[in-house]
């Protein structure tokens, strides 16, 4: 047997690779460009229509930022291997689960929200063990839970107050402390400078006059930031992130060398459900009621936000931050076409042919990373 | 004669009415390869299953460094120092070298909660291990699915051995490669026993057997048919305890002797 130990030297048989083909493996790529592109044509379609004034920003990153929560809990899940297609009828049963509890049992709102948070997340400890326990695809054991969430939720809802809408959350969340960790604002002394100083637009007329029309961030533009961030640094700088790619990448091989795969894929769904309940919370505490329908769809444009930020539907593969991008080309293809006055059932064209171009390029990228077999 | 790192004795397992092993006896010592040879179905995933914490003997013994002891878990047999390397398992193809090399017992530091992982030791000591082998790798963040399927059992038995495995079972690992990889592949095999580590070679190739092994059973029909130090036995041999009797002699004479 010959000794190869002594090869330092580079093998003549490996080429160079080209940093632009290095960057084109980064699961990412396809999101920053999507992103650059929606923004130069909203640029040159919508420019003068407000969209990039202070308020029109505002409108745009608030969608992005819903569409964001609830992507990093599908992008975490489905790179470990899974779907989960509650997250919609999850955000639903959350928002009428709390305001059953605060306003007909008449709990605390910072109890009602703490105990729906605990609730939902059991209910995705349960998808989860379904899923593990049965072997069956997590597409067949959440789409089971999608019509049970829904139907409970109306049902809940019609049993309760006999109407699919709740309202008078806000006047319980007067002085509650959890609430506006949810529903409040905060930055809004800079705005007020701002507005004083003249950056942004202020309201010239009215009981508030002399305030910005954009008075300070929404809680929800800040959750979106924090989970993007927790969730991209738990996948690529942890132990447990590692865990992530490689239960999604081959359960049993990761089985092998000791991979806890059950309980990452369940801590994954649990996960998915706490995302969709931020969101929920924070639609609530925005419109200060809870309806039945709310959140319908949503697990699939948390999908189309994954997929579009490159992450395979298959697992093993993808990025936090490339599906936050989704998230944004998704929110500002949808507001900017209302800005740029384009009928908006071409919102649903865009957006399936951007999904189209978005999966064939992730097969494409797919094969140059596993050497073009 | 030292005492076998691993000893297994009489091991039966049973899978509802079927007999799948019905009374296997195998040992390995420390700096040997011994080879388990069978034809397909005679038993041997089984049996590597059952060495390597898969299953749980439905008889039998199982003792390490003279200690019996029973595996609950892959985890517990990989604790004992048995790690096993998979056919076709053994990677994840989508996941970095160094990950995969890692998987499992990434080193970390910090402070809980902020452990990350510490990237820079990982792809430090993947490099060297790599370069070890044999293995030239563009960088540690290459993905194993550029790697050809030689090299991937090279990684994965690279792992094995850094993380002080005393027992290495390779279930197979020349069956699917071409002429070069498989010699690679022996070669490590061979350099692996030569630093004390017990090897367990499964194959149902003769010449891949008689290239590295120092002793060698045969498994037929889930039991084994004797063991036999390098030199007592020759390639034909071998060949006619696997298939376990006069069909593949009459089909050898047709083929001139080739298979």
């Amino acid at each position: 047997m010959t000794d190869t130990t002594s090869g330092a030297a580079g093998d003549e048989r490996i080429k160079d690779v080209s940093p632009l083909r290095r960057m084109l493996i980064r699961p990412e790529l396809g999101g920053i460009c999507g992103t650059i592109l929606v923004f130069i044509l909203f640029g040159l379609i919508a420019g003068d229509s407000g969209m990039f004034a202070a308020e029109g920003v505002m409108n745009w990153t608030v969608v992005s930022a819903q569409f964001m929560v609830i992507a990093v809990g599908a992008c975490l899940l489905m790179i470990s291997g899974e779907f989960d297609l509650s997250t919609g009828s999850m955000i639903g049963f959350s928002g009428v689960l709390m305001a059953i509890l605060s306003v007909q049992l008449g709990w605390p709102l910072w109890l009602a929200i703490l105990a729906t948070f605990a609730f939902c997340m059991a209910i995705g400890a349960v998808n989860g063990w379904l899923v593990i326990r049965t072997g069956l695809p997590s597409f067949i054991v959440t789409l089971a839970s999608l019509y049970i969430l829904r139907g409970l939720t109306i049902w809940g809802s019609v049993y309760f107050t006999r109407q699919t809408i709740i309202s008078g959350v806000s006047d319980r969340a007067e002085g509650d402390w959890l609430g506006p960790v949810f529903g409040g604002k905060i930055l809004t002394g800079l705005f007020q400078w701002m507005g004083d100083a003249g950056w942004i637009a202020t309201f010239t007329r009215g009981n508030r006059a002399g305030q910005p029309v954009v008075d300070g961030i929404p809680m929800l533009v800040v959750w979106a930031i924090v989970l993007v961030i927790f969730g991209h640094w738990l996948l690529t700088r942890t132990k447990f992130g590692n865990w992530v790619f490689a239960s999604g990448g081959d359960a049993q091989a990761a089985r092998y060398v000791g991979v806890p795969v059950n309980r990452v894929k369940i801590l994954m769904f649990m996960f998915s459900a706490f995302c969709a309940c931020v969101f929920s919370m924070c639609q609530v505490m925005e419109f200060g009621s809870a309806a039945a329908d709310r959140g319908l769809l949503k697990e699939f444009e948390a999908i189309i936000c994954v997929v579009i930020g490159g992450a395979l539907l298959t697992g093993g593969y993808g990025s936090v931050i490339g599906a936050a991008l989704g998230a944004v080309i998704f929110g500002v293809v949808q507001q900017g076409l209302f800005f740029a006055n384009a009928e908006s059932s071409l919102f649903r064209v865009f957006l399936g042919m951007i999904l189209l171009i978005a999966v064939i390029m992730n097969t494409y990228i797919r094969r140059i990373i596993t050497g073009e077999r | 004669m030292t005492t076998p790192i691993v000893d297994m004795r009489n091991i039966k397992k049973h899978f509802g009415h079927v007999i799948a092993l019905n009374g296997v006896s195998f040992d390995v010592r420390a700096g040997e390869c011994h080879c388990l040879l069978g034809d397909n179905g005679a038993g041997k995933s089984t049996f590597i299953k059952t060495m390597s914490g898969v299953f749980r003997p439905s008889e039998g013994e199982m003792r390490v460094e003279g200690k019996p002891v029973i595996f609950e878990s892959p985890r517990d047999a990989m604790t004992a120092g048995i790690a096993t390397v998979y056919q076709d398992l053994a990677m994840i193809p989508l996941m970095s070298v160094s990950r995969n090399f890692w998987m499992g017992r990434e080193p970390e530091k910090g402070i809980w909660p902020l452990r990350t992982l510490d990237l820079a030791k990982a792809d430090a000591i993947t490099m060297t291990e790599m370069r070890k082998m044999g293995i030239n790798l563009r960088g540690p963040d290459q993905a194993v699915g550029t790697l050809s399927g030689g090299e991937r059992q090279t990684v994965a038995i690279a792992r094995a051995v850094y993380f002080g495995a005393k027992v290495l079972i390779l279930d197979e690992p020349t069956s699917a490669l071409g002429v070069r990889q498989t010699a690679n592949v022996l070669g490590t095999i061979d350099r692996v026993r030569k630093q004390g580590i017990g090897v367990v070679f499964i194959t149902h190739n003769v010449r891949h057997a008689m290239a590295v092994g120092d002793r060698f059973t045969v498994l037929n029909r889930g039991q084994t048919l004797g063991t036999a130090l390098r030199g007592e036995v020759d390639a034909p041999g071998l060949q006619d305890m696997m298939a376990g009797g006069q069909e593949l002699a009459d089909l050898e004479g047709s083929l001139g002797g080739t298979i």
